[in-house]
């Protein structure tokens, strides 16, 4: 019964999308859709067994034999939490989605399908159709950018839309490398498979750090790694709210998940070798990144930023290859993603009360929006990881992660320099979101803003929701670890 | 039943179509276009589900997998193709002399069928005068509808060009398959093939010139660079579905057969090897030269011309690639899909620019509100060229990417790579059009024919079909 309700995490939004675009009325559709996938998402991830490990609720049925391409789901602990994730990220983003004039059905189908495209590629077990899915969001998103966004948003469509198409073209030769290297009769697409067959060193062949290098930049083009990250601020600064959560939170993370589902359990050889190029990478996101962001004087630009720089943080922990830092990355993912969204609906309600989102316009807004200025807070407290929210957890696991892998007795090596500069970030980071979270909501306030009214629970309850999830696995982040580990620690051995 | 009787079917019902449109004065023009669809649809069925035998009794003929693929595909094609000239009828009307109404297009509904004929042979082909004799049935019958629109400057300009480059190239194909045969005796590809370890060294340059002069002819034909230059203006002046037959079939036909060559060649290294530098290099040009030179365009057809050359460098990607196992498979997918793409794109481009007076880009503004129908059709063909997965053009890519990695062509890949990105932006300029921009000025609604309605929504759905069960297409290959 579960391993159908898998398919309903893709299904439920998708479905929604296309009845939607039939008639139906847009956002009463569009919540069932995404509540239906929370609902399978979650029974999904309680119902994952962790004692067994493994591809749990694997089902689906074959498209091209000779081939062995299949349409095939199913989960880890990983791809159960992506899911989880997904469908959270959805149904807020569904709700806090401002009703607009035009076109209000072409709007919501789009979302829905962004949400489907990201569970879909989540949830396949298939190399084919986790790729596929993942590019599917691409159209939505560049109509969505188009149409609805706000500021340049012409540019920001493009650039989005060029540098995600190059990036995941680069990506396919890499996975096309690699699925070349398997002998020619034992060629699959299945991943579960590919995954059983790293053990006998299929992958360490001829060209495989180059195709390595391929999956690092395809994936790495994906999330925003530095230096292919400049689409990225841009384009959450100018698209649509529930555009901006969906892919900073959930769609952005398919990069890391692919690294951490793909490229390293299936080439950890290749990929010690590269690793000196991703440590110094994620510096540069972490610290050139940090910099450039604690320079912007609008709030969506530096949540967009933001998020490119917690990008080095996670891709520390997968860069570590150990246990700890490996969980810790797995976490940050989910704990980064719901915080993010959270972010961006807030500044989402900001824009629509005031119409900017500029430092120097802003001020003082905490006394006549007592709750907003409170759900920021918490959501910055939980961006700059403070204890108690998963974000801090998983940080450290990160951190730990890096320390682990020195030799006792020696000087410091890449990892930990990296480490170092991660701390720093945390630094840079505390800048920023606090200097943000004064600019708008204490100090002076102009006359400007005091007919502003708050939100109410009603439309704030969304990013409740996600706070107190955040909240929930700070305290108990080993709900996650434990479903999480079993896959990992079958490559990592 | 054997094979040949479908060629001459379809050839018969090109020729009755033209006698009734000379003897049956007062019928409606519609009727010979409606005929032609209905002969031509049981040709197809019964090319799916009649008892074909694939022994012809012919020497030279083969009726293998990828022909009657390619003869499927021909015939849809052409149905297409009519679909769309009785959409064009009234733009065609302005432009052509005539005593009644209707002058003319009875000859512009018929000929295409005899075009179809002659695909239909070169498609089983595999003697080099049965292949000369069905290309030249092929670009006789293009030389007449390219400057069909006799009143028209810009058609009777494309007609000219078009018929002194295609002579030209003819010219080439026949003098390379003269060396060809002065040095193998042979002028039937299998035998060419078996001769081939005979022939002494000295030879060997002679015979390399004949098989490089025979690859020129067809670079001409399938519209690679640098033999490329008469695609834009001819593509742009001639009547719009001549253009989509031109883009579409003459492509298909010239790779089917440039494939069938270089297979034959590849074979002997001292020939097979430079054969494939000559392919690399021209994959190379034809891809940096079309998907570059698409950046720029403004006008919808010319964009749609300078496509043409872009996806030709994807497949002679495939061709140079010839070494791999699947690269004829790669080939004949990546064919089926351009032409379900390219056909959605053209039959819409006809309807659109029929109710805005013009087809460049600009007249796109604001699709999305005039009809939601042809914009979302047109959005699906758009996906499918730059390669968006789950739609038929993307497994085409995937196919041809895989088969030059396996063959380490990492020119070429690096190039596709290049190019794809290119894409994105040329193809998705017309969407940013059709939903982004509002129509500057004519806002009225678009009407769309039952029978345009129904060839659109089932080109959609074979997009996608082949986009997510791609069994399916390789079933068709059997």
């Amino acid at each position: 019964m579960i391993t159908l309700l898998v398919h309903l995490t893709y299904l439920g939004p998708l479905v929604a999308g296309l009845a939607i675009l039939a008639g139906l009325p847009a956002r009463k559709t569009a919540i069932t859709g995404t509540i239906v996938a929370l609902v399978s998402a979650l029974i999904v991830f309680l119902g994952y067994d962790h004692h067994a490990g493994g591809y749990q609720f694997v089902s689906g049925f074959p498209l091209a034999v000779s081939w062995d391409l299949k349409f095939i789901v199913g989960v880890n602990g990983l791809n159960a939490t992506m899911l989880l994730l997904t469908a959270l990220v959805a149904l807020a983003a569904t709700w806090v989605s401002p009703t607009v004039e035009e076109y209000s059905h072409r709007y919501m189908a789009c979302i829905m399908f962004i949400a489907a495209a990201a569970a879909g590629a989540f949830a396949s077990l298939d190399l084919f159709f986790f790729y596929a899915f993942h590019e599917l969001a691409l159209i939505p998103t560049f109509l969505m950018i188009g149409i609805w966004g706000t500021g340049n948003r012409q540019t920001a469509a493009w650039k989005i839309t060029i540098y995600l198409s190059i990036g995941s073209i680069i990506l396919l030769v890499g996975l096309i490398g690699l699925y070349l290297l398997v002998p020619d009769q034992q060629r699959t697409f299945d991943i579960p498979r590919l995954q059983a067959m790293a053990a006998s060193g299929v992958f360490a062949g001829a060209g495989a750090n180059s195709i390595f290098l391929l999956l690092l930049i395809g994936f790495g083009t994906l999330v925003s790694l530095f230096p292919f990250h400049t689409w990225a601020p841009q384009a959450y600064a100018s698209a649509p709210v529930p555009v901006s959560m969906l892919h900073a939170g959930v769609l952005k993370k398919f990069g890391l998940y692919g690294l951490l589902q793909i490229a390293f359990p299936l080439m950890p050889e290749a990929a010690r070798h590269w690793t000196w190029l991703i440590l110094l990478l994620l510096v540069g996101n972490i610290i050139f990144v940090g910099l450039v962001t604690i320079a912007q004087k609008q709030l969506d630009l530096t949540l967009g930023y933001s998020s490119v720089m917690h990008m080095g943080y996670i891709f520390l922990g997968v860069v570590s290859a150990n246990l700890i830092g490996v969980d810790g990355a797995a976490l940050l993912m989910l704990a980064h993603g719901l915080s993010i969204a959270a972010l961006f609906a807030i500044s989402g309600e900001l824009r629509k009360q005031t119409g900017t989102l500029d430092y120097r316009d802003l001020g003082g807004l905490a006394k006549s929006m007592p709750l907003l200025s409170f759900l920021f807070g918490l959501a910055t407290f939980a961006s700059i990881g403070l204890p108690g929210f998963a974000n801090f957890a998983s940080e450290l696991l990160v951190f730990f992660g890096a320390f682990k892998t020195a030799t006792p007795g020696s000087v410091f090596n890449g990892y930990q320099w990296a480490a170092v500069c991660g701390l720093w970030g945390l630094v840079i980071s505390a800048v920023y979101m606090l200097r943000a979270y004064r600019g708008i909501f204490f100090g002076e306030r102009s006359q400007r803003w005091s007919s502003v009214r708050d939100v109410s629970l009603a439309v704030g309850w969304p990013v409740v929701m996600l706070v107190a999830v955040l909240l929930l696995f700070g305290f108990a982040p080993q709900i996650i670890l434990q479903a999480v580990e079993p896959g990992f620690r079958y490559f990592l051995k | 039943m054997s094979p040949i009787i479908l060629e001459l079917l379809v050839l018969g019902l090109g020729l009755f179509l033209l006698l009734f449109e000379a003897f049956a004065e007062k019928q409606n023009r519609d009727l010979v276009a409606w005929l032609g669809i209905i002969g031509l649809v049981v040709v197809f069925l019964l090319l799916q589900f009649g008892k074909v035998s694939s022994h012809s009794g012919v020497a030279g003929y083969t009726q293998d997998a990828a022909a009657v693929f390619f003869k499927k595909f021909v015939v849809l094609t052409t149905i297409v193709i009519l679909v769309m000239s009785l959409d064009y009828a009234d733009t065609l009307r302005a432009f052509v002399h005539g005593t009644s109404l209707q002058a003319g297009l009875g000859e512009f509904y018929s000929i295409p069928i005899l075009t179809c004929a002659g695909m239909m042979w070169m498609a089983s082909a595999t003697d080099f005068i049965l292949i000369f004799v069905s290309l030249e049935l092929v670009t006789v019958s293009f030389y007449t509808l390219v400057a069909f629109m006799r009143k028209n400057a810009a058609s009777l300009e494309a007609g000219a060009k078009y018929l002194i480059l295609g002579a030209l190239s003819t010219g080439f194909f026949v003098y390379g398959v003269t060396w060809i045969y002065g040095i193998t005796r042979h002028t039937n590809l299998a035998d060419i093939g078996q001769s081939l370890s005979s022939i002494p060294a000295g030879n060997l340059h002679g015979l390399l010139f004949g098989v490089m002069l025979v690859v020129v002819g067809l670079g001409f034909k399938v519209a690679a660079a640098p033999f490329q230059f008469w695609v834009p203006d001819v593509y742009q002046g001639a009547p719009t579905p001549i253009t989509a037959f031109l883009s579409v079939g003459s492509k298909a036909v010239g790779f089917i057969v440039l494939l069938r060559v270089v297979e034959t060649f590849q074979r002997l290294p001292a020939v097979g090897d430079k054969l494939i530098v000559a392919m690399v290099v021209l994959a190379a040009a034809t891809l940096i030269y079309g998907n570059f030179a698409a950046l720029p365009q403004t006008n919808f057809k010319r964009l749609l011309g300078y496509s043409s050359i872009g996806h030709a460098g994807y497949l002679l990607m495939a061709v140079a690639s010839v070494g791999a196992f699947d690269a004829g498979l790669a080939v004949v997918v990546y064919l089926a899909a351009y032409l379900l793409m390219t056909l959605l794109s053209f039959l819409i481009l006809i309807i659109v620019a029929k109710h805005s007076e013009g087809d460049d880009i600009a007249h796109f503004n604001g699709l999305g509100k005039r009809s939601p129908f042809l914009a979302f059709g047109l959005l699906v063909a758009m996906m499918s060229l730059s390669g968006i997965p789950l739609t038929a053009g993307f497994f085409g890519k995937f196919l041809v990417f895989k088969v030059a990695y396996e063959s380490q062509q990492f020119l070429l890949l690096v190039l596709g790579i290049i190019t794809v990105g290119c894409g994105f932006y040329y193809y998705l300029k017309v969407v940013r059009a059709m939903y982004w921009q509002s129509a500057a000025g004519n806002n009225s609604v678009i009407p769309v024919s039952r029978l345009s309605t129904v060839t659109i929504s089932a080109l959609v759905l074979l997009i996608f079909l082949f986009g997510i069960f791609p069994q399916l297409g390789l079933g068709l290959l059997g």
